[in-house]
């Protein structure tokens, strides 16, 4: 990517590199500038979703129908109106809690579920580990969006369902990353120094297993982050998310999506957080995983 | 060679198996009754037990499973819960269209991001290559519905220069192209920043290797060394685009929701909207089998352009 990965010798001769690898990682952190804008702009954004109930500056579900539609820069609604004469930046406000809740449960329910379901096919091989991952396999059978759309269309409206369906597109991911890792680092000299030494499975587990595979699991799962927006903020598009009348940026876009003739600035906006957060969540992903030195 | 390609294959077949159940499953995932939902309010208990009967719901689960995956062996999904024609018919019109859109998509965006990614990898750090990532961000983190809405907005609504709905019906193949033109662009995004991503990535991987080096150094032509990078990277680039094609197929819902195109994924937005599962069931169906099958093809192909994957 864009990212300049500088190595800390390379402008701090006289300091000397950072000792530590965490260190190292996050020295190059902060001196990395699109990864830092990326993780302020982010920064802002969760703010104002936390923040919404004391920034928005109306309620986002009340609107009065002779309101409708007005330009962004109108007076007293500084993103303009929607359809319903509902002030867009409160919903915008309110609507990001919503799509941030949708989109980063799944991930963080991928990650623990995927990463204990794929250390533990990793680090026991054999017959689990076949029936763990040609379980996973058939998962794959469906691009994420199909999946998620065969799931909450059966499952039906609603945010719960969302996130149940969305977890079940991320947890097949993260284990087969889990996976990999383990078989990987379990393959290595001092995993079998330290079995050879007496430590227990739990300990190797703990100190020697799970210390190394954590940090590319972590790095995948934040890859996640910006699809798992995309599609919840996709699903609430479809009318398969969190239903009407509660803000949610897929939702705000749909309803808004038939006023485009009339203002065509204003139902642009939702897409623009919901392209500008996912951005942000790549960038800062990028960042990461340079920053770690984690291929892929 | 023959025996992994015979063995990719048998592995494709409990993909597929699972596929279906997972597909079989959605009936039975659905909240409320399948049947009650179809039957009409005043209903008798009595009748409601006999369309079960007819139906083949008040059989145990595997039994029922084994019935419908015969049935779908033969080519029956069904019939539309809404309008009571077969699936498979609606299904098989809506697959032309969708493969169209997806063939269109995939040609702009190999194209495009085939050489973007090459460019930007002969030219690293420069403005090219600069631009080449901004790309590669932009398409991956952009939402392709909402590109599609922009899309319509300034080329339908403000430049009215194209139009924003459906496929022209009976317009002739000019009309046809030009509905074509704006889902295609939209749909076209992701892979566009996938493939511009892999492709540097996989030309700078050979570039950094000590044979390029050395073809530089024995004064090998600038365009010699270059047609040695794409062919050693071919073979990566070969399957993300094979998988994107794939990705393609499936992930166009959204877009032919916004264009109303009538594909595979707006006939899935009207089943969800209509709750019509049947419909939902059938499309998912043929869309997981196309993708397993066609990720077959592109492991299969790949064994053919690069001999050393089967020996892994």
């Amino acid at each position: 990517m864009a990212v300049v990965t500088a190595l800390p010798h390379e402008l701090d001769p006289v300091a000397g590199a950072p000792r530590s690898y965490w260190r190292t990682v996050a020295w190059r952190l902060a001196h990395d500038r699109t990864t830092l804008a990326a993780g302020t702009v982010l920064t802002l954004i969760v703010l104002s979703a936390v923040l919404a109930p004391w920034l928005a500056p109306y309620d986002p579900n009340a609107g009065s129908i002779r309101l409708r539609l007005a330009p962004v820069g109108a007076p007293a609604h500084l993103l303009g109106t929607d359809e319903q004469g509902r002030d867009m930046l409160s919903r915008l406000l309110w609507g990001g809690r919503m799509t941030l809740v949708a989109a980063l449960t799944p991930v963080v329910v991928g990650f623990v579920l995927g990463t204990g379901l794929g250390v533990l096919a990793g680090y026991v091989g054999g017959l689990a580990n076949t029936l763990v991952m040609r379980t996973m396999d058939i998962f794959y059978a469906f691009p994420a969006v199909l999946l998620a759309i065969a799931i909450s269309g059966a499952l039906g409206p609603g945010l719960t369902n969302t996130v149940i369906s969305l977890s079940i597109v991320f947890v097949p991911r993260v284990v087969r990353v889990a996976e990999s890792a383990t078989v990987q680092v379990k393959g290595l000299e001092y995993i079998a120094a330290a079995r050879a030494s007496g430590a227990g499975v739990g300990p190797i587990m703990r100190h020697h297993l799970l210390a190394n595979v954590l940090g590319p699991i972590l790095v995948f799962a934040s890859t996640q982050v910006s699809l798992s927006i995309i599609l919840a903020a996709g699903l609430s598009f479809l009318g398969l998310g969190v239903t009407p009348p509660a803000a949610e940026w897929g939702l705000m876009l749909n309803t808004l999506r038939q006023s485009i003739y009339v203002n065509a600035v204003v139902p642009a906006l939702p897409g623009l957080a919901i392209f500008v957060t996912s951005m942000a969540f790549n960038l800062l992903s990028d960042g990461l995983r340079d920053a770690m030195e984690i291929r892929g | 060679m023959w025996v992994y390609a015979g063995h990719r294959l048998l592995l494709a077949i409990p993909t597929l198996l699972g596929a279906s159940i997972i597909v079989f499953a959605m009936v039975h995932l659905a909240p409320g009754d399948p049947i009650a939902a179809v039957m009409p309010a005043e209903s008798s208990q009595a009748e409601i037990e006999a369309t079960k009967r007819a139906y083949g719901f008040d059989r145990p689960l595997p039994v029922q499973y084994l019935v419908w995956l015969g049935r779908v062996a033969q080519g029956d999904l069904g019939r539309s819960i809404a309008t009571r024609r077969p699936v498979i018919l609606d299904v098989r019109d809506a697959l032309v269209n969708s493969l169209v859109l997806a063939l269109s998509s995939s040609g702009l965006a190999f194209a495009l991001g085939i050489a973007l990614g090459l460019l930007a990898a002969f030219r690293q750090g420069r403005a090219l290559d600069r631009i080449a990532s901004a790309v590669a961000v932009v398409g991956v983190s952009v939402p392709h519905y909402w590109a599609g809405i922009i899309l319509i907005i300034v080329f339908s609504v403000q430049l009215n220069w194209l139009p924003a709905m459906g496929t022209a019906d009976g317009g002739g193949p000019l009309e046809y192209l030009r509905h074509m033109a704006l889902p295609t662009v939209a749909l076209s995004l992701i892979p566009l920043g996938v493939i511009t991503r892999v492709v540097r990535s996989a030309a700078l991987d050979i570039l950094n290797q000590e044979f390029v080096l050395a073809l530089r150094a024995k004064g090998l032509a600038a365009r010699r060394v270059f047609t040695h990078v794409v062919k050693n990277s071919a073979p990566q680039i070969f399957t993300v685009l094979g998988l994107q094609f794939g990705f393609q197929l499936g992930g166009s819902v959204l877009v032919e929701a916004v264009f109303s195109w009538p594909g595979t994924g707006y006939l899935l937005n009207l089943a969800i909207f209509q709750r019509d599962l049947p419909v939902l069931q059938g499309v998912i169906l043929v869309l997981a089998t196309f993708f397993v099958l066609l990720n077959l093809a592109v492991d299969l192909l790949q064994t053919l352009v690069d001999p050393r994957i089967a020996r892994h």
